[in-house]
């Protein structure tokens, strides 16, 4: 029997059983669009955690004071304030540090602010113009701090979008002046908006120039005096950090006279790091899902197998008819594989198509993110067909070989 | 009636019963032995069969119920093989064949009615009529021709487009013996094919086989009747699997 015919006949075959076909296709597609959308819903809050935290900046190390141990935070031994001004300029030196592209120093605390009326609470960091590079952040409107803002002392504010609309609801904001704890600053740009991070705000924050913030904010007195907060810095490329690390704890150790990093007054934190325990929470998430996904699959594939069986078995008279007219065992073999990868494939594209129309639907309905997964896409087909084709060729050659006879009596 | 079913080419003169003899023997079955075993059981349906049919012969097989002639009738069809003894068919040991060559002896040589008809339930009369055709590489539009031809032939080319389950028992046999010989066989089996039938539809459905003995085919038929046994021109009587008697039928009508 000729192909076209061959697909004919199967297609007579199919339309015959309605309902069976019918059925078939729906538990396929059932099945396929269910491992769609859960791998989907688990790549899709990886990218977002990864997203995250790529945004924090790239490349980036964070020197914090004192050293996290398994009995929490410590403080340094003797000095009285770990990360001062002079080891961020240190850590510039491309001598030193010949792996570490950008040094920011950060001070910060939390100030009320106010700009005519309105009144608002932030973080406010005193840094240097490289915070944004390594922060990986950039502004929207007006510009960022410059060099000499840093060397004179600017009364200049770059404040974050969320303080933007917060503090200027109805209008631009470069230009403006607000109150930062009773200290007045001219606003100079507006940073992007990049989101909240598991940790912090990324949006609710104002930066000024850390001569200024240590002159008029912060650290003014006190045992803290001339110390920061934190030094962020950024590697020359991902595959440096390992190489920036060592540099940053070597020369510290050395500037604060610690003879072992068991005694540092100092944590150096890699963004890897972060990013690993992150990939690896959603990771697991992700496994979860596509375990959920295939025992969907898996529970579709047998309920293809069981209809595909019944089917067949309840067709060997006619397979017994068909040898009796002239089919070879081929010609059978050929009509089912036809039928079983035509329910397959109908099934196949349409939980394909319920899938990705999921994919649109649903992060509007829960709002979580749905990435398409291709290659889940691909494999769930593959699986569909495959258990269509075994379960529904497999039994039905084996009719084929019977004598013609034997599969007439089958009843 | 028949006449619309078969192609003029292979349309052969009906021949004199006494030249019988002369032509070489189409069906051939030497010490013919089938055995199905039940578990221990072991039922002998036929025990050294031997039978010679030749071109052109309409031959009625007879015997009690359970005496072996569907088992019988089933080999000659191609339709099973014997557990001892050889079948010729046209000359070539049926042993001997693959199950590709088979398929085409059963497609081309052979048109089977049976007591069952075996149609296909979700198929209209036409496609079931079709299905030899399209295993015979037939195209779409001769095959159509051909099944509507053939159906007509056998008298009911106006239920073309209903399912067996919308015909009559008379209807669907009909339907079949068209499939049968809607490849044009040389060779045409029909086992019980009146068994179902009320006697007026059994009458009608006889004189079709005659009308296509007597346009040259073999045929070859089961039955219980005497008075159907009586259309054909030899008997042949089984018991218990072995043959009984085998001759002529006087006078033949
Ligand atoms: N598939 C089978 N399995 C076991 N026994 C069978 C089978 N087919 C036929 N028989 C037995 O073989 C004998 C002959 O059967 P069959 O040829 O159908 O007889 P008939 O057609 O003359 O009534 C019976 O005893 C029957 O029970
Ligand atoms: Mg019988």
């Amino acid at each position: 029997m000729s192909w076209p015919e061959t697909v004919r006949t199967a297609w007579e075959a199919l339309a015959g059983r309605r309902s069976r076909s019918g059925l078939t296709v729906l538990g396929i597609l059932i099945g396929i669009a269910a491992v769609i959308l859960t791998v989907g819903l688990g790549e899709g809050a990886q990218a977002r955690v990864g997203h995250a935290i790529a945004s924090l900046g790239t490349n980036l190390l964070i020197v914090t004071p004192g050293s996290a141990t398994a009995s929490g935070l410590r403080g340094g031994l003797g000095s009285a304030s770990t990360l001062t001004l002079g080891d961020a300029r240190a850590l510039q030196s491309h001598l030193d540090c010949p792996d570490i592209a950008a040094v920011a120093p950060v001070v910060q605390r939390s100030f009320g602010l106010a700009a005519g009326s309105n009144t608002w609470t932030a973080p406010v960091l005193g840094t240097t113009p490289a915070y944004l590079p390594i922060r990986n952040r950039s502004v929207v409107a007006g510009a960022g701090l410059t060099a000499a803002d840093v060397t004179t002392g600017a009364s200049v504010a770059v404040i974050g979008s969320q303080v933007a609309t917060s503090l200027f609801p109805s209008g631009r904001a470069v230009g403006r002046t607000i109150q930062v704890g009773g200290v007045p600053f001219t606003v100079v740009g507006v940073l992007n908006t990049a989101g909240a991070t598991a940790n912090a705000n990324q949006d609710d924050l104002v930066l000024v120039p850390i001569t200024t913030a240590q002159q008029q904010l912060i650290g003014r007195s006190g045992p803290q005096a001339g110390s920061l907060s934190q030094i962020l810095l950024s590697a020359r490329s991902p595959q440096a950090m390992g190489a920036a690390y060592q540099e940053t704890q070597d020369l510290l150790l050395q500037l604060h006279h610690i003879p072992s990093p068991a005694q540092a007054d100092f944590t150096v934190t890699p963004q890897t790091a972060l990013l690993s325990t992150a990939s690896s929470v959603s990771g697991t998430l992700t496994v979860l899902l596509v375990g959920i996904a295939a025992i969907s699959l898996l529970v579709g594939g047998i309920g293809v197998m069981n209809i595909m069986l019944v089917s067949v078995t309840e067709r060997i008279r006619e397979i017994g008819v068909r040898k009796a007219l002239g089919g070879t065992p081929s010609d059978i073999r050929r009509q089912f594989l036809v039928e079983a990868s035509g329910l397959g494939l109908a099934g196949g594209l349409g939980g394909a198509l319920l899938g990705l129309a999921g994919a649109l639907v649903l992060p509007q309905v829960i709002g979580n993110p749905v990435d398409i997964s291709w290659p889940a896409v691909a494999g769930s087909i593959v699986v569909a067909v495959g258990i269509g084709v075994v379960f529904g060729v497999y039994p039905a050659s084996r009719a084929a070989r019977l004598a013609p006879i034997d599969a007439l009596r089958s009843d | 009636m028949a006449e619309a079913a078969v192609s003029p080419a292979s349309r052969r003169g009906a021949r004199p019963a006494g030249e019988r003899e002369l032509t070489p023997p189409v069906i051939q079955l030497q010490d013919v032995w089938k055995r199905y075993s039940l578990g221990a059981v072991v039922v002998e349906a036929l025990r050294g069969v031997s039978l010679a049919i030749a071109e052109g012969e309409y031959v009625a097989v007879m015997g009690p119920s359970g005496s072996g002639k569907s088992t019988l009738m089933h080999l000659l069809g191609c339709l099973d093989v014997p557990t001892a003894g050889a079948y010729r068919l046209a000359g070539r040991d049926v042993a001997g064949m693959s199950e590709r060559e088979l398929a085409a002896v059963r497609n081309r040589r052979i048109g089977f009615v049976f007591q069952q008809f075996n149609l296909l339930p979700r198929l209209s009369a036409a496609r079931n009529v079709e299905l030899p055709m399209a295993y015979a590489g037939v195209d779409r539009r001769q095959r159509r021709e051909r099944a509507r031809a053939a159906l007509e032939a056998v008298g009911i080319g106006d239920r073309a487009h209903h399912r067996p389950s919308e015909l009559s028992g008379g209807q669907q046999q009909r339907v079949a013996i068209a499939r049968a010989l809607v490849t044009d066989p040389t060779l045409l089996l029909a086992d019980e094919p009146t068994g179902n039938l009320a006697s007026g539809q059994a009458a009608e459905v006889l004189a079709l086989f005659a009308g296509l003995h007597a346009q040259g085919r073999t045929v070859v038929l089961i039955t219980h009747d005497p008075e159907v046994a009586g259309h054909a021109r030899r008997v042949v009587r089984l018991r218990d699997g072995e043959i009984t008697a085998d001759e002529p039928v006087p006078g033949p009508r």
